[in-house]
């Protein structure tokens, strides 16, 4: 049976378990004189009986789902005698059979794999009926058994509402399923590439060229995995974002909030705004096509040689995308200091902007400072402005106007395409994703927390 | 000088209510009862009309405070006395719509105008607000705050003793001499109040505007503050704003009563507690209403 | 005045303040100029995008096409009679030859005739097939039809405009020549360019549309809403009404914050390495591209559910407890209607940054080149704006205008969804 015609038949049996269960306790609650003999309202009852009936079996169904592929691979592998040693070649051995088993590779192969195949499609179907008819089975059962357990006393309610206060607590632990699951999927990976690339190479290696890591003259024969580039490179662009992005960004919060009228504030903070709203990618092509060419055009001008790619005119653009971001924390930590200490400085004589540097400012320092930091672990991970318009080719500069690459754009380039599970190569971008995941993570925590102890101050 | 025509003024407004009928009060006049004009006035108010947006607050007030002497004003809630003490320094300029009319001047200078600017006008005219507001700062910052932005000090020793000065004025150095490099949020309630007074008085400024000073504060507390009062009035001329009549029995020489927005009655302190000559002025003190 | 100070009188006072004020306030007007400026340059920003992309891709709205007498000569096309199977095999490419030989008799030079054909694009033969098969009256009839120029014809064009000489590219002076007879002729005009939201994509600039991106789009967000929406909403509904106040909940928590600033292209490596390399999703897909995309919606969906969770007074539910309503019956009946509208703000706006997501799509595939438009959540697929990132790299000039089309299509969801937020809010604010 197919698994959606199963899905199907189940849901059905769903919403007939619900409708026995109402009719069940309508004619209980007329046999003893209304519902008020119930302890629960007819509804309740259907969907107690549909609980019982529905979840057992689709719990059931998805884990099948998720495990009965691997267990399958395994007993087919298991068969075979002379296996490659290899994960690779494993994974092609095993493409073949399936390949093989469902008719599409026509011709003579091994008639070992060809005894695979069958016995590949054999557990393949076995596989399918048996958890359709143990799924069915299930919920017949488990629904005539709660029809069975009805009695008028029966708290349909609470049970109920029990089991959907854990679907809740599900729903409420998803964030921290996704936390594990990026954990576990960067770490897994990266404890596979540091087997064949040493941390302390990857951290202080100067040179880095996973690209022609074939190539036999290259330093060794997995090509350089050096991250010091990468970070310095994804330094370079972040610093310059945030020198465009916080000054502007904190000045207009700090005009808005202080200066500006009603009116004026009305219109430009929507405005600012739509910079947050636009997609990424559309910075990184207003970047590579218009301020890149600018920036190239202005340097040479200057007697200066800029790379078509520069950091500068990515470092630009992502500053500008940041801006709306900086100033909008501004604002909140700079509204939140509150209007006694303007009013006292400025009964002091002060004028505005002492009032601004020297209380307001100095008052919201924690929560500007935790507000650039989260600024900042944006700026580390942005990718599309850095993918189209900073370079590909790892370079250690310190010169804005040469090109540089950064750590996602170097996972975007190993991860697209077709990827190879166990070339370092790929790996490699995994284990970039996690010193990335680490240090945005660490930034975020320290951020979080200042500006929210920053906020208990004033609340 | 137009003191002059000023006093002239004054006295035809202070007569007439000694002849008006206490029965037919208005409250919709905007005839002051009693002694709103002085001699020796260092701030003098004409025909005050404060608005925010469509809304009057204020409505035709004059009243003069005089060199050296506090002035308390009472009146229930929201009948405008904070408002009226708020424009003597300007700080009413910091609400987006608030518009002030009529002729107000601090030694015979204007307060309003084009010209005017509020830095030196704000360092004459100190103020102290209803909750302590020290900045998160030190003792120290907080008290040589205003003497720092305003440049007064060309030395720190100058500073350092700008600061010691205006704590003992303020009768919190013996308090706080051992710490004054502590944030200033960490003193008590009074503490804080008193600490803010210093940084009020560190600017030298000549008259002080006190909005509440000792409401958000116990009782104790509030008697250091008056008697804080009592001592400044020798070198500073002050208003006061209370919700306490007693407060304001204590600490000034005249009282004004505040009425909806009105300047009800000025008269001296005793006068206004004991023989209160506005009908308004008696129900309030008596208690009838607050 | 009597002294306030040991040794400054008051007067002393006074003058070092009038001495300082003419600094103090240059200093003001620069903080303020600086601020006047940081605002503006913002402002400046946002006309300096939006005039650049309008202004490099409102020509993609319309296309150059030639006008050709074409006959469907059955010697030419190979065929006979019109069926599924003679329409496959069937010669279009030299009816238009054909055509154009006729329109140009001089032409007689190998190189010259291939000049010649590359006027018309390369997909006008599908143009001509398309008409025969459905109207199969047409075989060996003589027909006028517009069929859609080459690319480097049409940017030749739509570059006349800007100056007298346009932009040569790899247009021979030959060529703009007869691309200058058609257009006095009145035989080259540019249309509106319906190719570009009915196709899918293509290596050709004037085949290529964004029909395919669109719906790839549209099925990677239908999947993000119908898995994040409720699931943020239970999860909001647990941590505001039922979570005691503890270590687990802080965890939760902490969490919660934390994901919502985590890059997006780590949850894209999630998305490779779970969804991809363990359960085996097909790659490309829009089933995975939502799959992602929830994750990384869900902390904007639970933060803004919980806001409109807290902003529902607790008297209501005061109320229905006080009348004898389960807890889970005051939440599903009277707390979770009043919440609805500012849960539903919270779910566009985290739609709106799901459909202008790119970087954690590349990760799981849905970068391939398709040409197909996909029909379902299975199908491998592409999106807005990884369609304009491929685009964005490709190197013919006529893609440019269509990447910043492409681009003002996206900003218009994009801007439609957010107001349409905005009004949401405010209509169906409540004060209470």
């Amino acid at each position: 049976m197919q698994t959606s015609t199963l899905f199907a038949l189940l849901l059905l049996l769903i919403l007939v378990a619900y409708g026995a269960g109402i009719s069940r306790a309508l004619t209980v609650a007329h046999k003893r004189g209304g519902l008020r003999k119930l302890a629960a309202l007819p509804g309740y009852y259907g969907s107690y009986t549909a609980l019982w009936c529905g979840l057992p079996a689709l719990l059931l169904l998805g884990t099948w789902l998720i495990f009965d592929d691997a267990i399958i691979r395994a007993l087919v592998m298991d068969r075979i005698a002379d296996k490659p040693d290899t994960i690779a070649g494993q994974n092609l051995l095993y493409a073949q059979i399936q390949n093989l088993a469902s008719g599409r590779l026509i011709g003579d192969a091994a008639p070992q794999l060809q005894e695979a195949a069958l016995q590949l499609n054999r557990l393949r179907t076995g596989s399918r009926n048996l958890q359709a008819a143990l799924s069915l089975i299930l919920a017949v059962g488990l629904g005539a058994f709660a029809l069975l357990r009805f009695s008028p006393e029966l708290r349909a309610r609470e049970k109920v509402e029990q089991v959907l206060r854990w679907v809740l607590l599900t729903c409420a632990c998803a964030a921290i399923f996704t936390t594990v699951g990026i954990l576990l999927s960067v770490l897994f990976e990266s404890l596979r590439f540091f087997q064949t690339v040493s941390l302390t190479e990857f951290l202080f290696g100067l040179h880095w060229s996973p690209q022609m890591a074939l190539r036999a003259d290259q330093v060794g024969s997995s090509g350089a995995f050096g991250a010091v580039p990468l970070i310095t490179g994804t330094l370079m662009v972040s610093v310059i974002a945030m020198f465009v992005a916080v000054p502007v960004g904190l000045m207009s919060a700090i005009y808005l909030a202080e200066y500006a009228s009603k009116r004026v504030r009305a219109l430009a903070k929507p405005v600012l705004e739509i910079l947050a709203g636009v997609p990424t990618v559309v910075y990184g092509f207003f970047a590579a096509l218009t301020v890149a060419p600018f920036v190239r055009d202005l340097a040479a001008s200057l007697g200066l040689q800029a790379s078509s790619e520069s950091a500068l005119a990515a470092g630009l653009v992502m500053g500008v995308m940041i801006i709306p971001f900086v100033s909008s924390l501004s604002d909140d930590v700079i509204n939140a200091v509150p209007q006694s200490l303007r009013d006292g400085a400025l009964g002091l004589g002060s004028t505005r902007s002492e009032t601004v540097r020297k209380v307001v400012i100095p008052a919201a320092l924690p929560g500007i400072v935790g507000g650039v930091l989260l600024a900042v672990s944006r700026a580390i991970g942005e990718t599309m402005i850095v993918v189209m318009a900073a370079g590909l080719t790892a370079n250690l500069t310190a010169n804005p106007l040469e090109s540089v690459t950064t750590v996602t754009v170097q996972i975007v380039t190993l991860l697209v395409g077709d990827q190879e599970f166990d070339s370092p190569k790929t790996l490699a971008a995994f284990a970039l994703g996690l010193m990335l995941f680490i240090s945005t993570l660490m930034l975020n925590f320290v951020a979080l927390h200042v500006v929210k102890k920053y906020r208990e101050q004033y609340d | 000088m137009d003191t002059m025509t000023l006093d002239a003024a004054g006295q035809t407004a202070a007569s007439q209510p000694e002849s008006a009928e206490r029965e037919a009060v208005d409250t919709n006049t905007s005839k002051t009862v009693g002694k709103p004009f002085c001699d020796d006035a260092k701030m003098r108010m004409r025909n005050v009309n404060v608005f925010y947006g469509e809304t009057q607050a204020i409505h035709d007030i004059s009243l003069d405070i005089g060199c050296n002497e506090v002035v308390a004003m009472i009146g229930p809630s929201g009948c405008g006395k904070s408002t009226f003490l708020r424009c003597l320094n300007r700080m009413n300029d910091t609400i987006e719509d608030c518009r002030v009319e009529g002729e107000l001047t601090l030694d015979g200078e204007p307060i309003y105008g084009q010209k005017v600017d509020v830095v030196p006008l704000r360092a004459r005219v100190g103020m102290v607000f209803q909750k302590p507001n020290p900045f998160p700062k030190s003792i120290y910052e907080n008290v040589a705050y205003g003497p720092k932005i305003h440049g007064i000090a060309r030395r720190r020793a100058e500073l350092d003793e700008i600061v010691e000065n205006s704590l003992r004025r303020a009768g919190l150095w013996n308090e706080v001499k051992d710490r004054l490099d502590q944030p200033g949020t960490g003193l008590s309630g009074g503490q804080q109040q008193r600490l803010c007074i210093a940084r009020a008085i560190a600017v030298s400024p000549e008259v002080i505007l006190m909005d509440e000073p000792c409401s958000a504060l116990d009782p104790i507390a509030t008697a250091r503050i008056e008697e804080l009062i009592n001592e400044l009035r020798e070198n500073y001329t002050i208003a006061i704003v209370t919700h306490s009549m007693q407060q304001a029995a204590r600490v000034s020489q005249r009282t004004a009563y505040f009425h909806l927005g009105r300047l009800v009655e000025v008269n001296d302190t005793e006068t206004v507690f004991t023989n209160p000559q506005h009908e308004l002025t008696e129900a309030y003190i008596t208690g009838r209403f607050g | 005045m009597t002294d306030t100070n040991r040794n400054l009188t008051q007067e002393q006072v006074r003058q070092r303040i009038e001495q300082h004020l003419a600094s103090r306030h240059r200093k003001e007007k620069v903080f303020r100029g600086l601020g006047i400026a940081s605002v503006a340059f913002g402002i400046l920003a946002v006309l300096v995008l939006f005039t650049d992309i309008i202004s490099k891709g409102s020509g993609a709205f319309v296309q150059s096409a030639i006008q050709l007498e074409v006959t469907y000569d059955p010697l030419v096309l190979g065929i006979d009679k019109v069926d599924e199977e003679s329409l496959t095999w069937a010669n279009f490419t030299g009816v238009i030859r054909e055509a154009l030989r006729e329109r140009f008799p001089k032409v007689q030079s190998r190189s010259e005739k291939r000049e010649l054909y590359s006027l018309v694009s390369s997909g006008a033969p599908f143009t001509l097939r398309k008409r025969l098969q459905s109207d199969p009256e047409l075989l060996g009839k003589t027909q006028t039809v517009w069929l859609t120029a080459d690319d480097d014809v049409d940017t030749f064009v739509k570059s006349l405009s800007d100056s007298k000489e346009g932009f040569r590219g790899r247009t021979s002076d030959q060529k703009a020549e007869w691309i200058q007879q058609l257009i006095d002729s009145g035989e080259l005009k540019k249309r509106f360019n319906t190719t570009f939201f009915t196709q899918g994509d293509s290596r050709e600039p004037e085949q290529a549309g964004i029909r395919a991106a669109l719906l790839g789009s549209f099925f990677t967000l239908l999947v993000t809403l119908v898995l994040s929406f409720p699931i943020g909403v239970a999860a909001a509904i647990y941590l505001e009404e039922y979570a005691p106040k503890n270590k687990w909940t802080d965890l939760i928590e902490v969490n919660i914050n934390n994901l919502a600033a985590v890059p997006s292209i780590v949850f894209g490596l999630l998305g490779l390495a779970i969804f991809i390399n363990f359960f085996e999703l097909p790659r490309s897909a829009p089933l995975v591209g939502g799959l992602v995309l929830t994750l990384m919606t869900l902390p904007t969906i639970i933060i803004s559910s919980r806001a409109a969770l807290k902003a529902v007074p607790p008297s209501i539910r005061e109320a229905a407890l006080g009348l004898g309503a389960s807890r889970m019956q005051t939440i599903f009946h009277h707390v979770l209607p009043l919440a609805m509208p500012g849960m539903l703000t919270g779910a566009i706006i985290g739609m709106a940054q799901a459909l202008g997501e790119t970087a954690p799509l590349l990760m799981i595939g849905m970068v391939a080149f398709i040409v197909d438009v996909p029909t379902g959540i299975t199908d491998p697929a592409t999106v807005l704006p990884v369609q304009i990132f491929l685009w964005a790299d490709s190197p013919e000039r006529a893609f440019v205008e269509r990447t910043s089309a492409a681009i003002m299509v996206l900003l218009s969801f994009l801007i439609a969804m957010n107001t349409a937020a905005v009004l949401l809010r405010k209509k169906l604010e409540r004060r209470w």
